[in-house]
């Protein structure tokens, strides 16, 4: 029966081509403005690092003007670390796992006189960065504690980079140098792109990559730039790049990986007796404020999610709710207008449930072609939104599987939601009223 | 106006569809107006002026490498250089662009002491021709002379004793004088520091397009002493794009150094506002699509109720309605569905405004936009029933004696 009341919807929605297609148009706009904007949303509320992101947490402690909060509003502490509470916290090792790391950068000068030397961003960070946040290799590997704390000048390069210094060949072992110092290559990333980039969301949460990873702490003794936000409520006492690093200017971010509950509160009393222990040095004027943020909480924390994506996906919630209504509209006209069909076949034996079989499948084929249309405008639709806002927006456009089925789903359960009511009357038509004025 | 009785009637018979339409004309006009708003304030936001010639303007930045690489000696031969080219009108080195999204802010207090609140203003360093090479209008007070700069060391944290600020900034920092009359004044910068204000412009904009201090500029007379340094150069106009070319090449002659980022502050504009130009093409398609939908939609239940109701039509015509009355009927109650549907829709409107204001700061909308997206859905409704009204009128009365 299924097979043939499809081929009766088909057969239906053929005989009223113009009014068919209006329906599959309204539900194919909807569909398209809608899942645009989910599909947006979706990717910058995702979660980066699924495995373990309830293990990993960005680390702050309140080391801010006596006077005023950092964030007024929500009385949050700073969002980054000075380089003072980085390097004590990242000595202290008391974490199963952690890293510190900021963002700077420099200038590359390639062997290959080819290549012309080129500008690059610079991650510095210390070792377990690579195990922590699961990176994935492509030649060699990351480094370990003892590089951090002998200053060994190693680097991690991504594999853009490999390609463009070294040709994509394995490139373990190789020299490069790099703000004007010589670093040895240990290991070269695979393709790698966390959306949102969840380790650093300062400059951009949908940034690439940085293309070079360096031991943190080469920063003092190459007096490396801070690229990152640096924010200071006062300014460094005395001179020079040593001053700079010793103040309360903060630049620095800290992850920890704590695998358990225990671990966490272990960890957080830490960082209170930590903090107990600087306010005895005349540091840390304000009320102990600290804060173990998860990847997903950080991520909230920051409003990774941008206003003006929320504001579309209502939007186009709205817009879905505009093209449903028009679609119940349209399907009671077209239900209503086949009567003397409904009535016949009530006559010579359809029940009520066959009728209302039926006429739930027509309307869901509508919904199945309108949702269908609805993904190539969806595509359309964040073809669109690259143009409109350029390169930022290229990791937040991928329409995966999943998202296309959703789509589907959406479109099949509103178009029968809608396909309700004008079925429930097409079932009512009594069929003597009908039969009569044949 | 004595058919509104019956015609009200008729649409009680059919509430359903009647309701449909106005719940669909509710929504759209919710979208729609909330969406005309915010386009509006939109468009507004990006045509604030910077302060900048910006049609003529541009900036590059250059970050020497080598060994034996000057900073000052080549800051000093560069602007030399570049401002030897014909077409150039003045060019300066500058730590930050306006408009650009980058750059460096501090905070100005008129008493000293870290107890006291400052007001946040964005920082450019400039020599004597920062007012020339950014196209500033100088209100009140002097430009700095040439003895006044000083060379900035990397990680320096003093600050020199002179200080240009805007009008706007002048003014939130003395708000119970006249702009002109803050000359002379002493400011503190890092709660202690003295700096004198010894000019006022008229308008220049920080980088960062969508904080709330926008307008709030300072000039400090200095050179930053840095291997990597950005110029800033004002061309006569017309010559702008003929003299970035040939700026770069310049610049490139010194192999000790990258070359990079040079761009037009059009399009630094252009990209600071992308945000905003896209939500305004993108809710101006949906506005249109939504305006499109809304009134197939009410084409096709017109269409569909003038078909059923054909008999009824050729007996009114039968018995003596003219086509002009078979049209009104039509018109007066879609007017009557869409009366109920804008009702609606000014709650839903009204409520969408306070929930975009509530969830995402957006500011309230004003009231009048309110009666006029009533008016002008009302329209839209009797626009797209026209159609099948008008061929109601082609019904026969004839018809009303076919069948009985």
């Amino acid at each position: 029966m299924f097979g043939y009341y499809v081929k009766l919807a088909f057969k239906s929605i053929k005989k009223n081509p113009l009014l068919s297609s209006l329906m599959v148009f309204a539900i194919a706009l909807g569909i398209g403005a809608s899942m645009t904007t989910i599909t947006v949303n979706y990717l910058m509320s995702a979660n980066p690092i699924p495995e373990k992101s309830e293990q990993l947490f960005y680390v702050q402690v309140d080391s801010w003007d006596p006077h005023n909060a950092f964030n007024d509003e929500t009385g949050a502490p700073p969002n980054q670390l000075t380089w003072t509470d980085a390097s004590n916290l990242f000595n202290a090792q008391k974490a199963t796992k952690q890293v510190v790391m900021a963002k700077s950068g420099g200038i590359v000068v390639p062997d290959n006189q080819d290549v012309n030397p080129f500008e690059t961003q610079i991650r510095l960070t210390t070792g377990e960065f690579f195990n922590m946040f699961n990176t994935p290799f492509l030649y060699g590997a990351g480094w370990d504690l003892s590089v951090d704390q002998n200053n060994e000048q190693v680097v991690v390069l991504t594999r853009t980079l490999n390609e463009k210094v070294f040709g994509g060949e394995n490139s373990v072992g190789r020299n490069i140098l790099i703000a004007g110092q010589h670093f040895q290559v240990v290991g070269v990333l695979d393709t790698w792109q966390p959306v949102p980039k969840f380790y650093d969301v300062n400059n951009g949460a949908f940034d690439e990559v940085e293309d070079v990873f360096m031991p943190f702490f080469l920063k003092e003794s190459f007096e490396l730039p801070s690229w990152g936000n640096t924010n200071c409520w006062k300014s460094p006492e005395g001179e020079g790049f040593k001053a700079f690093l010793q103040s309360e200017c903060i630049n620095y971010q800290m992850w920890v990986q704590l695998n358990n509950p225990i671990e966490k509160a272990d960890y957080f009393s830490f960082l209170n007796n930590y903090v107990a222990d600087q306010k005895a040095f005349g540091r840390f004027p304000r009320p102990m404020n600290n804060q173990l943020s998860d990847v997903m909480e950080w991520m909230e924390r920051e409003e990774v999610v941008e206003d003006d994506a929320k504001m579309m996906m209502w939007m186009s919630f709205m817009f879905l709710m505009v093209c449903l209504l028009n679609t119940i509209g349209l399907l009671l006209a077209k239900f209503i207008g086949k009567s003397s069909e409904i009535g016949l076949r009530r006559a010579i034996g359809a029940s009520k449930g066959d009728v209302f079989t039926q006429h739930i499948i027509e309307a869901a084929c509508v919904g199945l072609l309108g949702g269908l249309v609805g993904l190539l405008l969806a595509f359309v639709g964040l073809q669109g939104i690259k143009s409109l806002y350029g390169d930022f927006v290229n990791n937040l456009i991928q329409l995966d599987f999943a998202m296309a089925s959703l789509g589907i789903l959406i479109a099949l359960v509103t178009s029968i939601l809608a396909g309700l009511y004008p079925t429930w009357r097409a079932c009512n038509i009594s069929p003597a009223n009908q039969l009569k004025s044949q | 106006m004595l058919e509104l009785g019956p015609i009200f009637r008729a649409l009680l018979r059919n509430k359903v569809g009647a309701l449909l339409i106005a719940v669909q004309i509710a929504f759209t006009m919710a979208i729609i107006v909330n969406s005309v708003f915010i386009i509006y304030e939109r468009s507004q936001e990006t045509k604030r002026p910077s302060g900048l010639d910006e049609a003529n303007s541009f900036f590059i930045s250059s970050s020497g490498f080598g060994e034996n690489f000057g900073a000052k000696a080549t800051i000093e031969k560069d602007l030399t250089d570049i401002r030897a080219i014909s077409g150039v009108v003045s060019a300066i080195q500058i730590n930050a662009i306006p408009v650009s999204g980058g750059g460096w802010s501090m905070s100005l207090q008129t008493e000293p002491g870290a107890e006291h609140d400052g007001v946040g203003t964005a920082v450019y360093m400039v020599n004597e021709n920062g007012l020339d090479a950014l196209g500033l209008e100088l209100l009140a007070g002097e430009n700095f002379v040439a003895s006044d700069i000083r060379w900035r060391q990397n990680s320096e944290s003093t600050w020199p004793d002179k200080v240009i600020v805007t009008k706007a900034m002048a003014e939130r920092l003395f708000p119970d004088i006249d702009y002109g009359q803050s000359v002379g004044k002493t400011v503190y910068i890092n709660d202690n520091e003295p700096m004198i204000i010894v000019g006022i412009i008229d308008k220049l904009q920080a980088p960062w397009v969508g904080w709330n201090n926008v307008e709030n500029s300072m000039l400090s007379p200095e050179h930053q002493e840095t291997d990597s340094v950005r110029y800033f150069i004002r061309t006569a106009p017309g010559q702008r794009d003929s003299t970035m070319k040939q700026v770069e090449e310049l610049l490139a002659k010194n192999k000790e150094r990258v070359v990079d980022g040079m761009r037009s502050i059009e399009y630094v504009r252009e990209r600071s506002y992308r945000g905003h130009t896209a939500m305004i093409k993108i809710l101006t398609t949906v506005i249109i699509t939504l305006t499109i939908v809304t009134s197939l939609g009410i084409v096709g239940l017109a269409s569909f109720s003038v078909n059923r109701r054909k008999k009824q039509i050729g007996i009114r015509r039968a018995l003596g309605a003219r086509k002009i009355d078979v049209i009104k009927y039509f018109m007066l109650e879609n007017l009557m569905i869409s009366g109920v549907g804008v009702l609606l829709g000014a709650g839903l409107t009204i409520a969408l405004n306070m929930l975009l204001v509530k969830a995402l700061s957006i500011t309230p909308m004003d009231w009048f936009y309110i009666p006029i997206g009533m008016i002008v859905l009302c329209l839209i409704g009797q626009l797209a029933v026209y159609g099948p009204a008008k061929k109601a009128t082609g019904i026969a009365p004839a018809i009303a004696t076919r069948t009985v």
